[in-house]
């Protein structure tokens, strides 16, 4: 009844043996798979920056870009076609390998956790039996971006928003680590098509944990927008303090990949929330209401999935454009002193509930 | 050849070339950036043999704790374009003598084990090894179990000597 794409990969698996080596159709199959998470990267990345200025405009009463298109739809057509004619100007007395290396580092460790995010019934891309943990290991790897970026550019604005980038993403990685392993003790499984399956048959994640579950939900929103660079917690470019932080030398399209990456973890950040917490691209089920949960098992689970996601995100969009900024202090005792502590107890909390068997 | 052989050529021709850049590198911050090289081409190899919960780990600790850690330490202590100390005969001597030392033990454990009489068997891992894999909850059976063969006595003894680092850590670091 629920659509299944591992059909569709089934069936393409089956026509290329037919006429080349097994090692040859895995290879052509890693080749689309490829083509096709860089163009869903950059069609999410253009979605999410008019929906960014959109709702920015709408919650400064302002209309946002209207000029360019009907409502201003080719705005950001245009602007990602400004940037990429842009020049990329080399600095003088900088290492410049390191220079053009880091924007890679940051988007590469990205599109490997935008690769995790399970998108329909069987149309996971990255699917280990340790799911979970792979993705927060590979999430780790842009924070060595940011840190060479604002060393090898020379310049102290740059230094400092990659230290203050730096200390805070390591620290909010605790956080987020606790919260995921909140809900595994609750799933018992890593893999993520087996946390997306468990949710398909007995409902999703967050009703199933209630208290803890919710408590995880909340903690991990406020983590992973720090996680981010976003929100209250932008301040590694705070642009009225250190002019843009540690992209502040960098031009062209190589300031074009920090920009996507930052809007890209943040759709993977509201991803593996509606993964772990929302159920993935299970639907909405009730049990006793057989004739609602048919209508919404016809809705396509990739459709559930974007949007959860996009549900996520917007939560995420309204959290910054209503707070202020955050001091670096703040930002570390917050994380420090209440947020590890609470992610601690609810771990415990849910151990609890997981072996009185007080859960659904 | 099939894709395992490739894959694992691939892999080791860009494992020696950035060890041998990270040893060569006179900037410490490029040797940093290539040993992260070498560690994820360590956690490839991992996963190439199917050993995905190592790969992880290896991604996790290495790549994302301790290559973050030196590159922290490197950007808090030294100045802008820190360059390595001249090489001095004492140093040369010293570190010779090292590597000579390092690659006589290294060929004794393999003349030891008898290895290069069965490195024709050995070969590089191919597409049958990645077939069996380690399940998670088996490690994590493994590493809380009393028994024959399990692992709680150093897995504590690990945490506690996490547990004295943080302690210590925080002790130098307070201001008194």
């Amino acid at each position: 009844m629920f659509f299944d794409f591992s059909k569709v990969t089934n069936w393409l698996h089956g026509w290329l043996t037919g006429f080349m080596p097994e090692w040859g159709a895995i290879l052509t199959e890693s080749a689309l798979v490829l083509l096709a998470i860089i163009a869903l990267y950059a069609v999410f990345a253009i979605i999410m920056i008019y929906m960014e200025r959109k709702i920015c405009a709408a919650f400064q009463c302002r209309l946002g870009p209207m000029r360019v298109g009907p409502w201003g739809l080719l705005q950001v057509f245009s602007d990602v076609f400004k940037m990429l004619t842009k020049e990329i100007v080399n600095l003088r007395k900088t290492d410049m390998f390191l220079h053009n290396l880091a924007p890679f580092l940051v988007v590469s460790a990205s599109m490997i956790t935008f690769a995790c995010l399970p998108w329909n019934k069987g149309a996971h891309i990255i699917d280990f039996n340790v799911g979970v943990f792979f993705f927060l290991a590979v999430s780790s790897i842009g924070v060595v971006g940011i840190l060479l970026a604002g060393w090898s550019s020379n310049n102290k604005y740059a230094l400092i928003g990659a230290m203050r980038s730096g200390a805070q993403i390591i620290s909010y990685e605790l956080s987020i680590g606790l919260t995921m392993l909140t809900m595994i003790c609750m799933t018992g499984t890593m893999s993520f098509s087996e946390i997306c399956m468990q949710q398909y048959e007995h409902g999703w994640n967050i009703f199933r944990g209630h208290v803890p579950a919710v408590l995880a939900f909340i903690i991990y929103l406020i983590a992973g927008n720090a996680e981010c660079n976003r929100g209250p917690f932008d301040l590694p470019e705070s642009e009225s303090e250190l002019t843009a932080g540690y992209h502040t030398e960098y031009s062209g399209m190589h300031f074009g990949y920090y920009y996507l990456a930052e809007f890209m973890n943040l759709f993977i950040c509201a991803g593996m929330a509606s993964t772990i917490f929302l159920g993935g691209w299970a639907p909405l089920q009730i049990p006793g209401l057989e004739g609602f949960n048919d209508i919404m098992s016809a809705i396509p689970g990739a459709v559930w999935f974007l949007g959860k996601t996009f549900f996520v995100i917007f939560l995420l969009m309204w959290l910054r454009w209503t707070f202020p900024r955050l001091r670096i202090d703040q930002i570390l005792s917050l994380e420090w002193k209440y947020l590890v502590p609470i992610s601690m107890l609810n771990l415990i909390l849910m151990a609890l509930a997981v072996s009185f068997g007080l859960y659904f | 050849m099939d894709s395992h052989n490739i894959m694992f050529v691939i892999l080791s021709v860009f494992m020696v070339l950035s060890s041998i850049a990270t040893v060569v590198s006179k900037s410490i911050i490029r040797a940093a950036t290539y040993l992260l090289f070498v560690l994820l081409g360590t956690a490839g190899i991992y996963f190439l043999l199917g050993y995905t919960f190592l790969g992880a780990v290896q991604i996790m600790v290495y790549a994302g704790g301790i290559v973050v850690l030196y590159v922290f330490s490197i950007l808090l202590t030294s100045g802008q374009q820190e360059k390595l100390s001249k090489n001095i005969v004492s140093k040369v001597v010293a570190s010779a003598l090292l590597s000579i030392a390092g690659f006589g033990v290294f060929l004794f454990m393999l003349l030891k084990n008898k290895l290069f009489e069965n490195v024709a068997a050995l070969g590089a891992p191919t597409e049958a090894v990645g077939t069996e894999t380690n399940s998670i909850d088996q490690i994590g059976h493994f590493m809380l179990s009393s028994s024959e063969g399990g692992y709680l006595l150093p897995f504590e003894a690990v945490s506690l000597l996490l547990l004295a680092c943080i302690v210590a850590g925080l002790i130098v670091a307070r201001k008194s």
